[in-house]
C-alpha cells in the first residue's frame, strides 16, 4: 500500500503528543504519592519468609475439613448467620417505615395548594436528615460500638444491621414512594381522607412491588454483611473464619469459604427468583 | 371457576405464601438467636449507654492527632483509587476471555473467566484483606490488594457484559478483512465500550471509598485501623475524632456524586 507522501523535510508528528505526555505526566504525579501512601510493595508478597507462610496456609486448604463435627458446626454458624440479617432486616424494617412515611412529600396536606407549609417541611427535612445520618455510619462501625456495650454475640450484629439499613431502607422508601403518581394520593387527600387512609389506598399499591423487590434485595445484602460483622464479634459465619484465619488452620478456612460462596450463590438466585415472581 | 378467577386466586396465593414464608424466617431468627435485649432496655443499662456515648465527648483536637487522622484519611483514599485502578485493569484483562466477542467464537476460557470473576466477586473485600494479612503483614498494601481483587470479580463481569452487547458491525467489518484479533478489540470494540468502563469504574471507587474506611478494623490500614485500634485501647476521645473523620469523608463523597448525577441528568 502506498504510503501517503509528505511534504519533503517534514518528519511525520503525532498532532496529539502534547496532550498524550501531559496525561503520562499527570497520571505519574497522581500515581506515586498513592503508591507511597499505601507501602505499595509487591515484591514483599515474594520474599522467603512470606512465601513459606502463603505456601503453609494454602498447602493446608486441601482437603477443605469435612468431618461430621465440624459440618454441623458449620451449620449452626450459617444458620446463625442468615438469622442475624433476617432479625437485622426486620428491625430496619420497623425503624424505616415510620422514617419513610415521615418524610415522604407525598401525604403532605398543606402542599396540595401551594408550597408546603414551613413546620411540616422541617419536619420531612428533619427525618431524612436522621435517615441519612443512621445509614453514613457503615454497619460495620456501629457493630464495633455495639460490641463494646453488649459485649460479643449476635445482638451487636442485629442492632448494627438494623440502624446502618433503617436509614438506608427509609430513604429509598421516601424514594419509591414519591417516584409513583401523585394522582390518586392527592385526590384522596383533598377529598378528605386520612393520610395513612391516601397512603394504603393511594400511594402503597402503585409502589408495592417495588418496596418488597428493595427490601429482598437487601435481604441478601444484610446477609453478606453480617458474615463481615461476625469479624468484630457478632457471630455466625464471619467469627468463625476470623477465629480459623488467625490460627492460620487453612482447611477450616477452605470450607468455611466454599460454605460462604455457596451461601451468598444461593441468596443471590432466591432473591432474582423472587423478584422475577413478586414483579 | 373462570379463568380469570383462577388467575387472581393464584396471584393472591403467592403472595400469601411469600407472606407465611417471610413470617416463619422472622420468627425462628429471632427465636434462635440468644438475644440480650435486656442489656438494652434495662433502666441502668440506659445509664451505662449514656456513660458510653458521654466518652466520646469533646472529641480529641490535639494537632498533632489531628495530623495523624489526615494522613489516615488520605491513606484510606490511596487505598481505594489505586485499588479500583488495578480492579479495572485487571477486570479489564479478563472479560476479555470471558467475553464471547462474535458468533464464531469458541471460548473456550469463558467458563473458567466467569468462575474467577464469580469467586472474587462473593468473598467480600473485608474477608479478602484478613486471608491477605498472612501473606501481606498489617498495613495499607493488604487493604489495597484486598479492595482490587473483590473489585476486580465486580468490573470483570460488568466488562464481559459490555463487551458482548457492544455492537458487533464494527468488529465485524475489521475482522472479515483479517485484522487480528488484538487490534480489532483495540479499534472496534474498547472505543465503544469505553464510556460504560470509565463510568462502572468511577462507580466503583465510590464504593471502595466507603469500604476502605472500614476495611482496616482487621488491621489493613486507613480510617479503620485507627479506629479499632483507639477504640481498643479505651481512648473514647480519640475514637470520635476518628469517627468524624470517616463520617465526613463518606459523606463528601455521597455529596460529590449526587451533585455529578444532578449535572449529568440534565
Amino acid at each position: 500500500m502506498p504510503a501517503l507522501a509528505l511534504p519533503a523535510g517534514r518528519v511525520p508528528r503525532d498532532p496529539a503528543w502534547l496532550s498524550r505526555v501531559g496525561l503520562a505526566v499527570l497520571a505519574v504525579v497522581l500515581l506515586w504519592p498513592m503508591l507511597v501512601w499505601t507501602e505499595f510493595k509487591p515484591w514483599e508478597l515474594f520474599d522467603a519468609r512470606s512465601l513459606k507462610s502463603t505456601a503453609k496456609f494454602l498447602k493446608d486448604f486441601v482437603p477443605p475439613r469435612h468431618d461430621a463435627e465440624f459440618l454441623q458446626l458449620m451449620l449452626v454458624q450459617t444458620w446463625r448467620t442468615v438469622a442475624i440479617a433476617t432479625a437485622g432486616l426486620t428491625l430496619a424494617f420497623a425503624v424505616a417505615v415510620p422514617l419513610a412515611l415521615v418524610s415522604t412529600a407525598r401525604l403532605s396536606i398543606s402542599s396540595l395548594s401551594g408550597p408546603m407549609a414551613t413546620a411540616p417541611y422541617l419536619l420531612r427535612q428533619g427525618a431524612r436528615w436522621a435517615a441519612i445520618v443512621l445509614r453514613s455510619i457503615p454497619e460495620l462501625v456501629w457493630a464495633l460500638l455495639f460490641v463494646r456495650v453488649v459485649g460479643l454475640g449476635p445482638t451487636s450484629g442485629v442492632i448494627a444491621i438494623g440502624i446502618a439499613y433503617g436509614g438506608m431502607l427509609g430513604k429509598v422508601y421516601a424514594e419509591i414512594l414519591e417516584s409513583g403518581d401523585a394522582q390518586p394520593t392527592q385526590a384522596l387527600l383533598r377529598n378528605g381522607a386520612g393520610r395513612l387512609q391516601s397512603f394504603f389506598y393511594g400511594t402503597l399499591p402503585q409502589s408495592s412491588t417495588e418496596l418488597v423487590s428493595y427490601t429482598v434485595y437487601r435481604w441478601e445484602c444484610a446477609i453478606r454483611s453480617s458474615v463481615v460483622l461476625g469479624f468484630v464479634g457478632a457471630g455466625g459465619l464471619g467469627q468463625e473464619l476470623d477465629n480459623a484465619s488467625k490460627m492460620f488452620a487453612g482447611a477450616e478456612v477452605a470450607t468455611i469459604l466454599i460454605i460462604f460462596m455457596l451461601l451468598v450463590a444461593l441468596a443471590d438466585r432466591l432473591s432474582s427468583w423472587l423478584r422475577k415472581e413478586l414483579g | 371457576m373462570s379463568a380469570d378467577a383462577r388467575l387472581l386466586a393464584r396471584a393472591r396465593c403467592k403472595a400469601c405464601w411469600f407472606m407465611a414464608a417471610v413470617a416463619v424466617l422472622v420468627v425462628a431468627s429471632f427465636w434462635s438467636l440468644d438475644l440480650k435485649w435486656s442489656e438494652f432496655l434495662a433502666p441502668d443499662a440506659l445509664g451505662k449507654m449514656a456513660q458510653f456515648l458521654a466518652g466520646f465527648f469533646p472529641p480529641e483536637t490535639a494537632p498533632a492527632f489531628l495530623l495523624k487522622t489526615w494522613g489516615a484519611l488520605l491513606e484510606t483514599l490511596a487505598m481505594s483509587a489505586l485499588g479500583t485502578l488495578l480492579a479495572a485493569l485487571l477486570g479489564l484483562a479478563v472479560a476479555l476471555p470471558a467475553a464471547r466477542t462474535h458468533a464464531g467464537d469458541p471460548a473456550r476460557l469463558r467458563p473458567l473467566a466467569r468462575l474467577l470473576l464469580n469467586a472474587l466477586r462473593s468473598v467480600p473485600e473485608l474477608v479478602w484483606a484478613a486471608l491477605l494479612l498472612i501473606s501481606a503483614g498489617l498495613g495499607p498494601f493488604p487493604g489495597t490488594l484486598a479492595l482490587a481483587l473483590h473489585t476486580t470479580g465486580v468490573l470483570g463481569r460488568l466488562f464481559a457484559e459490555s463487551i458482548e452487547n457492544a455492537t458487533p458491525g464494527p468488529a465485524d467489518a475489521l475482522r472479515v478483512r483479517g485484522v487480528g484479533e488484538a487490534r480489532v478489540f483495540l479499534y472496534a470494540t474498547l472505543p465503544q465500550v469505553w464510556p460504560q468502563v470509565v463510568s462502572y469504574t468511577l462507580y466503583r471507587w465510590e464504593n471502595n471509598i466507603r469500604a476502605a474506611a472500614v476495611l482496616g478494623v482487621v488491621g489493613a490500614g486507613g480510617l479503620g485501623q485507627m479506629l479499632s485500634y483507639h477504640l481498643g485501647l479505651f481512648q473514647m476521645r480519640e475514637t470520635c475524632t476518628v469517627l468524624l473523620g470517616m463520617i465526613a469523608l463518606v459523606g463528601l463523597v455521597d455529596a460529590l456524586s449526587f451533585l455529578a448525577r444532578r449535572l449529568l441528568e440534565r
